[in-house]
């Protein structure tokens, strides 16, 4: 359409200055735009408090909308269940591929603990999760995979805590707001998760590539022991999630170690857990480390062992030290 | 004159006689219908690639060419501030994005004043997708070639939605400007 003539200032004095000041004002927005830009590229939680509130006022909404996903795909199934065999059909089915997921997570288990009581007799304690809630929401049109949780810290949850699904991990709280919180999901390109194999202790990091597959890299290079098919599992190390918790399989060998495909697909799940950080100790132990690295302008200091006021740090570091040391 | 034709003293935005506008409707549809537009593509779970180009941005654009003249040049700040808060990109880079895009837009059309639907369409879908592509670099995240693949359907769905969201505007704009106020 072609804009209208009182838009062209003409002689008019008036018409001039409002045309400029259109400009100015659009400018500075531009300009403090760019400001908050660079504050938050620099500074990534700066506006924590403010999209905490914002992602509290949508998460009902999100609420709704997950109901009728989870209804959707309940209705999906059971056509498809029809169609084959009955709707058991698709129910035993889903029990199978759980049980098969359990199983090879039940190997992990055995293997960690052969190596823990031969190592320290560490005792294992039952976790409870801390939030049982739905996924509401994500940011469908950004380029990053952040996806909000319908609970928040008035049930508890807190940054860092792992967030599982009945199958498996699917991220980690990285904002809460009052009754929201935002989730990294493991296929966002800034995720990065300390993963071994399920079978055989092949120690590897679990990077997201942004397209929803996972980049799997090899800790020890040489000849790469991973094959298609196989299971890899949370190690524990770095402290945020337990050992043992199924993350991917592989779909493709490289020469550094492969490609992976997610086990547990947020868009498919009901509700997931919140556990509470696996070893909080050890993970501020490496967090005052790494602050004191960067004070220090040093970054070889992290690779000091922690400091002696956080004893039990420094212990499970050697656990996981001595974890990566006996997988030849 | 009513029994014989029950529209003769109406047109297409209600009767013209004894109604008006509604002030409240005429001056927040747009920048609802911009807001809301925003808000809805957080209720999808993407967990793989990002599924629709940003809505609000679209909605944004279909504003402003399908009545120039009706958003002030600095809408795009406050309503990139909201986009930010949900979209998952960085605080301030739809501020930023969508100031710049306002402000290129008012310039060319300055230069190229008349335009129809097709120059619309590709000066729309231009910006649309310059934006989608900085919104990419400026993501926070390391920029993956792999990040770039699965977001091209965003650029291509970006393009080819101008036309709906233009619609759909036009009709928002009979909305607004309905005569649903009686007087007297």
């Amino acid at each position: 359409m072609a804009p209208p003539s009182s838009r062209r200032s003409g002689f008019s004095k008036k018409a001039q200055f409002s045309l400029f000041t259109g400009y100015l004002l659009a400018g500075t927005g531009a300009v403090v735009g760019l400001a908050l830009l660079l504050l938050s590229l620099w500074q990534p939680s700066a506006f924590a408090p403010l999209r905490g509130l914002a992602s509290d006022a949508v998460a009902p909404a999100g609420e709704a909308t997950a109901v009728i996903r989870s209804g959707q795909q309940g209705l999906f199934s059971g056509i498809t269940g029809y169609i084959r065999a009955g709707s058991q059909n698709a129910a035993l089915r889903e029990e199978v591929e759980l049980a098969r997921i359990r199983l090879a997570e039940a190997e992990a288990v055995k293997a960690e603990n052969r190596r823990l009581k031969a190592l320290l007799g560490l005792q294992d304690k039952a976790i409870k999760p801390v939030a049982i809630a739905r996924l509401v929401g994500s940011s469908a049109t950004s380029g990053r995979r952040f996806a909000f949780l319908g609970a928040g810290s008035s049930n508890g949850v807190r940054p860092g805590m792992p967030v599982l699904s009945e199958r498996g991990v699917i991220g980690r709280v990285l904002e809460t707001g009052r009754s929201s919180a935002r989730v990294l999901l493991l296929t966002d390109s800034e995720s990065v998760l300390p993963v071994r194999r399920a079978k055989g202790d092949v120690v590897a990091f679990a990077e997201g590539r942004g397209d929803g597959m996972l980049r799997v890299r090899l800790v020890n290079l040489g000849i790469n022991p991973l094959k298609p098919g196989d299971l890899m599992v949370t190690s524990g190390a770095g402290g945020y999630y337990r050992p043992g918790l199924a993350v991917a399989v592989i779909a493709k060998t490289t020469p550094d170690g492969g490609t992976a495909r997610l086990v547990a697909e947020p868009s498919s799940t009901n509700y997931v857990a919140v556990e509470p950080v696996y070893q909080p100790e050890a993970v501020s132990a490496l967090r005052t480390q790494s602050a004191a690295s960067r004070l220090a302008g040093n970054p070889d200091r992290r690779k000091q062992p922690a400091a002696p006021a956080a004893p039990t740090a420094s212990s499970s570091s050697a656990v996981s030290a001595a974890a990566e040391q006996g997988d030849e | 004159m009513e029994r014989l034709n029950p529209h003769a003293r109406a047109d297409r935005y209600g009767s013209r006689i004894n109604r008006t506008q509604s002030p409240i409707r005429v001056g927040s549809v747009p920048y609802l219908s911009i807001m809301l537009a925003s808000l809805l593509p957080v209720l999808l779970i993407a967990d793989v690639m990002p599924l629709l180009p940003s809505l609000g941005f679209l909605m944004l654009l279909g504003w402003r060419m399908v009545r120039p003249g009706l958003l002030p040049l600095w809408a795009g700040a406050p309503l990139g501030a909201f986009d930010d808060l949900f979209s998952g990109q960085p605080f301030g880079s739809a501020m930023l994005l969508w100031s710049l895009a306002l402000i290129g837009i008012e310039l060319i059309e300055a230069r190229f004043p008349w335009r129809g639907f097709w120059q619309d369409w590709f000066t729309a879908g231009l910006v649309a997708v310059l934006v989608w592509l900085a919104g990419l670099l400026l993501s926070g995240a390391r920029f993956t070639p792999e990040m770039l693949v699965v977001a091209l359907p965003q650029a291509l769905l970006a393009v080819l939605l101008y036309p709906i969201m233009a619609r759909m505007v036009a009709s928002l704009d009979r909305f607004r400007l309905a005569r649903a106020r009686r007087i007297g």
